[in-house]
């Protein structure tokens, strides 16, 4: 059962892929904390247009790749600010995107095969030299998400504040989502567009439900994302079926449980803290409240009547 | 020292204008350490936007504006700033020390190490607004009157010179909007902070504030609630007959949308 480990592109799978679950793991915290889940989705798939443009080009697919989910990030980071339209802006992107890469394919008179495995990944068929420099992009990504952490994070929740304080909010913004566009460049060439969604999502809305301290969110997720790719990959060797089809189901019967159960503890923690903050208020400044209750409803009466 | 004995705040003759909109004209106003200032008008005249000038994030078409002595500029420590309208409901993925936090070192680069003194000041704080019971708790759950109490803890993290409150009585009832100005004022006197209130009623705010800044129809008057918040004065200001009506000690303006 674990002689499968022995073989060396098996071993590949292994390295590679646990590199892109923990960049994607990190990255799908933010995501989901800024409210750009579908972007997380649309990227990908932005992608697969760019690499079909590249394949009818005749260039390196990955250029495509790159061109197609740059530019998407930095229409969605400006045009996207309002969480209100955001989701509408990266639909219509999207959409737009993917026209772009039907039409590309059936420009092509040939098979799109390298095209196709954007869309599924070829996990299982990845070189030494692929694990090498998913490894050092995946190191370099992490290294500038660890730089802009905090900047981000406070962006992330609390924009008003922080770009009153200095930080430049727009900017960060861009810059996160140019950030995820170059990982999905090169991380859909290993694992697949579909796979890289599961990776990027499943584990962080996961660990948020789990955890509250953002910190320890992201390393829940960190762990679930090499867990789901370890065991995917595992059962995939041993099984039939596709590898995205396992890390998928597994990622969705961690979550399911999870989002279900979740306001037990999450509600139970909460009210326990609340009911106490609540007593020590009223003992804290006693009698003063009361009064002030009724004068307020005397209030409400009055401004009634005079208005 | 020097540098304290002059105003936190002057704003001299500063006219704000959005394209061809003018927001606000000729506004004269003078804020000392320590002053407790409400700032009253209707929806629209140009509350928050002041708010904003202040902090930097908007320029004026004219005039003159000191914080500290200083022109406004982003980033500035002096200001502690809370906005209105803030939404914390879906925010299951943050406790509430979290959030203030963020007002000792959210702008700075870095993952940022956890480290005693860290902690200590926001434990520190937290127990200045007496919010501790509830500061591991998820911020989604905590109440308007729990979260307003982070909010304006965050703000005070840098111990400001002047705090920036936007509406923190919107949406609460009665009982936590009157433990929110206990608070506001406990926090302006014993830090000596000047504090601007912006508020859509001046009833809870009455027994506490020193000035009133009120906005209307572009035009603005600042002075204590006697000189203010007069028949007289608001017609001047709305520049339309209003009647200032008092009844069971509470001051109520009518004839003009406030």
């Amino acid at each position: 059962m674990f002689d499968i480990l022995q073989y060396q592109f098996i071993q590949n799978a292994f390295m590679a892929g646990t590199c892109v679950a923990i960049v994607a793991a990190v990255m799908g915290y933010f995501l989901i904390v800024r409210g750009l889940t579908f972007a997380g989705h649309a990227l990908p798939n932005i992608g697969f247009a760019g690499a079909a443009g590249a394949v009818l080009l005749g260039v390196d697919p990955v250029i495509g790749l790159l061109a197609f989910t740059i530019s998407a990030a930095i229409a969605i980071g400006i045009l996207g600010k309002n969480l209100r339209d955001r989701d509408v802006v990266v639909g219509i992107i999207m959409t737009f995107a993917l026209g772009l890469g039907i039409l590309f394919l059936s420009l092509y008179s040939g098979y799109a095969e390298r095209v196709y495995s954007i869309l599924f990944g070829q996990i299982v068929g990845i070189s030494q030299q692929n694990v090498l420099f998913t490894a050092t992009t995946s190191l370099l990504t992490l290294v500038v998400l660890l730089i802009i952490y905090r900047p981000l994070l406070f962006s992330s929740f609390d924009p008003e504040v922080a770009e009153a304080r200095g930080v430049p909010i727009n900017v960060l913004g861009v810059a996160f989502l140019v950030l995820v566009a170059i990982t999905v460049s090169i991380a859909v060439q290993i694992v697949g567009a579909l796979l890289f969604f599961t990776l990027l999502i499943g584990p962080a809305a996961t660990s948020v439900r789990i955890v509250q301290r953002p910190l320890w969110a992201i390393v829940l997720a960190v762990f679930l994302g090499i867990g789901y790719i370890w065991l995917g990959i595992f059962f995939a060797a041993n099984g039939n079926w596709p590898v995205s089809f396992y890390i998928a189901t597994i990622s969705f019967a961690v979550y399911l449980p999870v989002r279900l159960l979740s306001p037990l503890w999450i509600g139970h923690r909460a009210r326990k803290n609340i009911s106490t903050g609540k007593e020590t208020d009223q003992t804290s400044v006693p009698g003063r409240e009361i009064e002030q209750v009724d004068v307020v409803q005397t209030h409400g009466r009055v401004s009634g009547i005079t208005r | 020292m020097d540098e304290y004995k002059e105003p936190v705040l002057e704003l001299e003759h500063v006219k704000i204008q959005f394209g061809k909109r003018t927001i606000l004209d000729d506004v004269n106003v003078s804020i000392n350490e320590g002053e407790f200032i409400a700032i009253l008008g209707p929806n629209g005249a140009g509350k928050s936007t002041l708010l904003k000038l202040l902090l930097g994030l908007i320029k004026p078409r004219a005039g003159i504006v000191r914080v500290l002595g200083r022109p406004p500029r982003r980033g500035n420590s002096d200001i502690g700033y809370a906005p209105q309208h803030r939404v914390l409901e879906a925010d299951l993925a943050l406790r509430a020390r979290d959030v203030v936090g963020f007002g000792l070192d959210g702008h700075r680069w870095g993952i940022g190490i956890p480290n005693h003194k860290h902690r200590a000041s926001i434990d520190a704080i937290l127990r200045e607004v007496d919010a501790t019971a509830f500061a591991n708790a998820p911020v989604g759950q905590l109440s308007g009157g729990e979260q307003q109490r982070l909010l304006i803890a965050q703000a005070l993290l840098s111990n400001p010179r002047l705090l920036l409150l936007d509406e923190p009585l919107a949406n609460l009832d009665i009982i936590h909007e009157q433990e929110i100005v206990t608070l506001v004022q406990h926090i302006c006197r014993s830090r000596n902070v000047a504090v601007m209130l912006v508020s859509h009623d001046i009833n809870p705010l009455l027994p506490v504030v020193d000035r009133v800044l009120y906005l209307a129809n572009g035009q603005s008057t600042i002075g204590t609630i006697d000189e203010v918040i007069t028949s007289a004065t608001l017609s001047k200001l709305y520049g339309s007959q209003v009647e200032v009506v008092q009844a069971l000690d509470r001051l109520f303006v009518v004839g003009a949308e406030t």
